[in-house]
């Protein structure tokens, strides 16, 4: 019994505490490597600890103490008896200041985000230093192997450490750049887990990518940003259940059954998105949650306002240029002003070059292609079906190009 | 860099699929490979018989042997393969992810040895 006390203590402290201990033991010597062994050698000692002589009043403060020990250990056993002085020198310092411990949270984000840091290993590093999330993990979700991953992690750490990465928060005039960067980072971990999570079932990356966009918004409350893009994930994750029927079949938003969309998650999003534009800078994250707030909407009205949506996707796109964005616009166009003016709108980004292996273009194509009548709609539905990976996504679309065959004349 | 996706499936559970479905996984492959042309990335591929078609074939110390397949008695066999162009080989790894074959059975992805 003692056991499962002690470990159960053990995992919410890790879960609760992990990346505030990481922040803290690394931000002295920027040696986030040693930070993590220290913090597993010190959650090993509380396993073994805690059930035989009770867990502590205060665990934190306790893995913190062993977790010193070791980080003070291995640099004295590496021969860096000057390295090893500045860091009992700094941790003595704050040793005062123990209770409550600092949280250095966002220091370390803004570390992990930093531009000396390859744009593909922010996220994942993130969710490993700020989460303890393992590579492996980390890898599926994001498609590459564990190795790689594991290697672009190292490689990551150590550049922190070699260059002299900072451990703060950024002066005023860097502000919006670098905290776009963290907030860049945290969407990408919660679209990678989106899009590896087609079954909604079971923990996964977006509830982890949550969780850090509390984080920014508990510790950065003046950025309306990072209020903006935990309203967008919130609004995404309140569909979570929606997003398959009963038989696991996938079903598009515009066709989603609301009874089944998490209201409360809703709800926050709401106030969270309303808290952020009450600051005054709207932003990029702040336009898509009020997107997903327009599609929200039809949980009460039972409508969806499409001349609303196209405009806010017109204002998106003239601030970020994005493809993605771009395809989306069509779309809201197309329902807002009919299926010419959406073609006409996919037109005028046909030609990017990027186009070829994006999934999203030939599918929203596809659609207005089979509305419109034209046959071009076969080949794009194939395009489509072709570059989709989320086997329930692929039968949807099958499924589409099947119906759009049953009611147009064969192919010549 | 050139890759070969080796498409592991389940013989026994495509033997036994109903017909709308095998079809509706004939045109999921067929979708596939067009997008892969299209991409620039397909330099190759077939789909093979199963493997109790096949043929074992060793020869150790002059004496040849012939046995029936398959060659690893395992759940999936050898059921396809493609070969690609791709950039590295997280592109590889993108592409396998949209293989049919991997919601329902493995894919391997090698990268093939340049001679």
């Amino acid at each position: 019994m003692a056991d499962v006390t002690a470990a159960a203590l053990a995992e919410r402290v890790a879960r609760e505490s992990y990346g505030r201990l990481v922040a803290f033991l690394a931000a002295g010597a920027r040696d986030v490597p040693a930070a993590e062994d220290a913090l597993a050698d010190a959650f090993a000692a509380a396993l073994q600890s805690w059930p035989l002589h009770g867990a502590p009043a205060n665990p934190e403060g306790w893995l913190v103490v062993v977790a010193r020990r070791r980080l003070i250990d291995g640099a004295r056993r590496r021969g860096a008896a000057a390295e090893a002085q500045a860091t009992l020198r700094l941790l003595a310092e704050e040793a005062a200041a123990e209770h409550p411990l600092p949280d250095r949270r966002l220091a370390l984000m803004f570390a992990c985000a930093h531009p000396a840091i390859e744009e593909s290993v922010r996220a994942p590093l993130m969710l490993q230093t700020i989460l303890g999330l393992d590579a492996a993990a980390i890898a599926s979700a994001f498609l590459v192997s564990p190795a790689t991953m594991g290697q672009r992690l190292s490689r990551a750490k150590a550049r922190i450490r070699l260059a002299g990465v900072p451990f703060r928060e950024p002066a005023p005039e860097l502000w919006p750049e670098r905290i776009g960067a963290v907030l860049d980072a945290i969407y990408a971990a919660f679209s990678h887990g989106w899009l590896a999570s087609g079954d909604s079932r079971g923990r996964n990356l977006t509830e982890e990518a949550v969780w850090l966009g509390r984080v920014a918004v508990a510790l950065a409350p003046a950025e309306p940003e990072a209020a903006g893009l935990l309203a967008l994930m919130l609004y995404a994750h309140a569909r979570r259940a929606a997003r398959r029927d009963a038989a696991g079949r996938f079903v598009p938003l515009s066709e989603q059954d609301t009874a089944a969309w998490d209201h409360a998650a809703i709800d926050e999003a709401e106030s969270r998105l309303a808290a952020a534009a009450k600051l005054g800078r709207p932003g990029r994250f702040q336009l898509e949650a009020a997107i997903q707030s327009a599609h929200a909407a039809r949980r009460r009205g039972g409508v969806t306002d499409w001349l609303a949506i196209a405009a806010l996707y017109d204002a998106l796109l003239a601030l970020t240029g994005s493809p993605v964005v771009a395809v989306n616009r069509a779309v809201a166009v197309s329902r807002a002003r009919g299926v010419e003016a959406g073609l006409a709108a996919l037109d005028a980004i046909a030609a990017d070059a990027s186009l070829g292996e994006f999934q999203a273009y030939w599918a929203a194509r596809a659609d207005l292609e089979a509305l419109a009548g034209l046959g071009a709609a076969r080949r794009s539905y194939a395009r489509a079906i072709g570059l989709e990976s989320d086997p329930a996504v692929r039968d949807f679309l099958v499924e589409k190009l099947r119906a759009f065959e049953a009611v147009s004349a064969p192919p010549p | 860099m050139q890759y070969l996706m080796m498409i592991h499936v389940d013989e026994a559970a495509m033997a036994a699929a109903r017909q709308s479905d095998a079809q509706a996984i004939m045109a999921a492959y067929g979708a596939y490979t067009e997008a892969m042309r299209q991409a620039g990335v397909w330099l190759g591929g077939e789909r093979l018989h199963p493997a109790a078609n096949g043929a074992i074939v060793r020869n150790k110390a002059g004496k040849t042997s012939v046995v029936n397949g398959p060659y690893a008695e395992a759940r999936e066999q050898l059921g396809g393969y493609y070969k690609i162009e791709a950039a590295d080989l997280d592109a590889a790894i993108a592409w396998a992810a949209r293989c049919p074959g991997a919601a329902t059975g493995t894919i391997e992805v090698r990268p093939i040895w340049p001679m």
